[in-house]
């Protein structure tokens, strides 16, 4: 049986096909990212070139709007970038900073799980006691902590210029114990199962026994809790970066979009947040519908009533 | 028999689990003062004897007296507290892991359960490979492969079904899988942890068949851990009934099944339904097995014997051999009592 025919029988493609929903968030979440990362070749202007920006053009309205120009199809933020052109490079930048700082995230906390859960006793102790301490931070006050510190240590040009990595390593290691305590749950439940006894009967070393049996065997739940963590880890961006202690001006995310179009809100220049928050409600309720799917589809003891 | 060496030796086994958790749970208040209690579950007390190269040894008793904990000590799941486990005079409970590899691949264990044994994401193929490759690196993939078809065409699973996975096979298919998993290294000597009690009835007889044949092909040795009867009186040569971590008596099969000499295996034994008899003969034992976490005094089975007497409530009973072959831990045998 080949792979492809494997895919077409299997049961995530059965439910898939089977669930509007489903079909629909995918369909947007594709097209969200695909704009996103497309958005040099797409996207009408660069925001990034500071040559090509107009102060002049500065808070012009959409185009269906009194006073807007089809050069701007959602209208200019306060600088006179074109939104649309901003929002897409931002939507790319939140998006990357999401999935990084998830892949970060689960790469230290699947790790962390595995090693806490196979080996247990002292060890499994002091690493759980370490995830609640981390829990007990909440991720704002962390990332606000570390990002305060670094621009007072190298000063606000250099932040800006790392602002990318910065984030993905806050947000990162913030939020590794959601996937510590997962796969540490599965790991506990797998390896009371006789396979892994078989394993240790054949002499494999604990390496070999953690990452080629048990890990397989934990990965559907660190799917599920991706997903919602992408979304998570985005929503952090953007709040971050609303604070003011995410993404500079000069290279927007979402979230710093929505946080410079908040002052002209009272003026009348409702767009220049209006439309960055459409974006981002958009992609992180699609991408929590998807999660919500495969969690559904993954777990089949749990039935939607 | 006994003039040859012994294959495995075991001596003065003991184990325990301490089941006390955490320190939270551990705190009791005794008389005022606030004490650390330990739980220990005495799992085998003082359990020794030894399997001769070639024989069926099996060990049966009721759920909880330990024959598993025996299996597992002796492959080294569980660490062991107290005691010596030899293999061909090499004594393997002190070995580290490293060094215990070449008996890794003459030991092999069979499990209960075929639905928890093979591991759901590995192909049939991964599975049977696995172990060979690790303890034979040189081995060329291609040889891999035709080891593999030959030990599936051994234990009657199709070889074309190679790159199936677990879920795809029945409890009886998965159980030869199972074995063809144990025979891939060669061993030669298996440890079968009540291979055939979560199958069909009808599937218990080809899986023991099966059993037989591997070890007419490969001379292997079994410990053969069971509580099924019948199949001890199918399969063993020798026999040790097993009650709280202890052996009550070993014998070879045919004097133990007509001849038992401890309470307790005659108790046992007086259980297997015969068709036909109206009238049973069956011992009725009273109460219940004593939790092992408290152990009774002296012998542990002189709660429910009917012929216990002063000595059994004071000391425990050495296994001691009584005619050729035939160990009994019993007082009342060793007095001529019973």
């Amino acid at each position: 049986m080949g792979t492809l025919a494997r895919i077409r029988q299997s049961y995530i493609l059965y439910s898939f096909v089977r669930d509007w929903v489903a079909i629909t968030c995918f369909i947007v979440v594709c097209i969200l990212i695909l704009i996103s990362f497309l958005s040099p070749f797409i996207a009408p202007h660069n925001p990034y070139e500071s040559a090509s920006i107009n102060v002049m053009n500065a808070e012009t309205p959409p185009m269906w709007m009194e006073g807007g120009s089809s050069e701007f199809i959602l209208g200019t933020d306060s600088q006179g970038r074109d939104l649309f052109s901003t929002l897409l490079f931002g939507m790319r930048i939140s998006i990357i900073i999401g999935c990084c700082a998830v892949i970060l995230q689960a790469f230290l906390g699947v790790i962390i799980g595995l090693v806490s859960g196979y080996i247990g006793g002292r060890l499994d102790s002091f690493l759980m006691r370490m995830a609640d301490v981390q829990l007990s931070f909440s991720t704002m006050m962390v990332a606000i902590f570390l990002g305060a510190i670094f621009q007072a240590a190298f000063g606000v040009a250099m932040y800006e210029r790392f602002a990318v990595v910065l984030l993905v390593f806050i947000i990162g290691l913030a939020e590794w114990p959601q996937y510590a305590r997962t796969v540490r749950a599965s790991v506990l439940a797998e390896k009371q199962k006789e396979y892994v006894e078989a394993a240790r009967v054949i002499g494999l070393n604990s390496a070999r026994i953690m990452l080629r049996h048990i890990l397989p065997n934990t990965l559907s739940p660190v799917l599920v809790i991706s997903t919602v963590q992408v979304a998570n880890a985005i929503m952090s961006e953007a709040a971050l970066s609303f604070l003011g202690l995410g993404m500079p001006v000069t290279r927007p995310s979402l979230g710093s979009l929505i946080n410079s179009g908040f002052e002209f809100i009272f003026s009348g220049s409702w767009w220049i947040t209006l439309f960055p928050g459409i974006f981002l409600v958009l992609l992180i309720l699609v991408i929590n519908l998807l999660g919500d799917w495969l969690r559904d589809v993954l777990n089949p003891k749990l039935y939607k009533g | 028999m006994n003039d040859k060496k012994p294959l495995l030796e075991v001596n003065n086994l003991i184990k325990h689990f301490d089941i006390s958790g955490g320190v939270l749970d551990r705190l009791t208040l005794e008389k005022m003062r606030i004490r650390m209690k330990k739980t220990v579950v005495h799992a085998l007390n003082d359990v020794s004897f030894s399997i001769f190269q070639g024989e069926t040894f099996s060990v049966v008793g009721e759920s909880g007296c330990g024959k598993s904990t025996l299996g597992r000590a002796i492959v080294r799941l569980y660490p062991i507290d107290k005691g010596s486990i030899y293999y061909c005079g090499d004594r393997i409970d002190t070995k580290d892991s490293r060094a215990m590899l070449p008996y890794r691949s003459k030991m092999q264990m069979v499990f209960q359960d075929p639905y928890a044994s093979l591991n759901p994401r590995m192909k049939v193929e991964q599975t049977l490979m696995e172990p060979m490759l690790f303890h034979n690196p040189s081995m060329s993939m291609g040889e891999a492969r035709d080891n593999v078809a030959a030990v599936m065409e051994q234990v009657g699973v199709d070889p074309g079904w190679a790159s199936r996975y677990p879920h795809e096979f029945s409890g009886g298919q998965r159980q030869r899988i199972s074995i063809a998993r144990a025979l891939m290294v060669e061993p030669e000597f298996i440890i079968a942890d009540e291979p055939i009690s979560a199958l069909d009835v009808s599937i218990q007889a080809q899986i023991l068949n099966l059993f037989m044949d591997a070890q007419d092909d490969r001379g292997l040795t079994y410990l053969f851990i069971t509580h099924d009867l019948s199949v001890v009186k199918h399969i063993s040569t020798r026999v040790a009934v097993m009650y709280l971590g202890t052996i009550c008596e070993l014998a070879h099969k045919a004097p133990l099944f007509a001849h038992p000499r401890h309470p307790y295996t005659q108790a046992l034994l007086s259980a297997i339904p015969i068709l036909g008899f109206r009238k049973s003969r069956h011992i009725r034992l009273k109460g219940e097995v004593p939790t092992p976490i408290e152990l009774p005094s002296g012998c542990v089975f002189h709660k429910r014997c009917p012929f216990a007497f002063e000595r059994c409530f004071n000391e425990v009973p050495k296994l001691s051999e009584r005619d050729s072959g035939t160990f009994v831990a019993c007082h009342g045998v060793e007095e001529g009592k019973i």
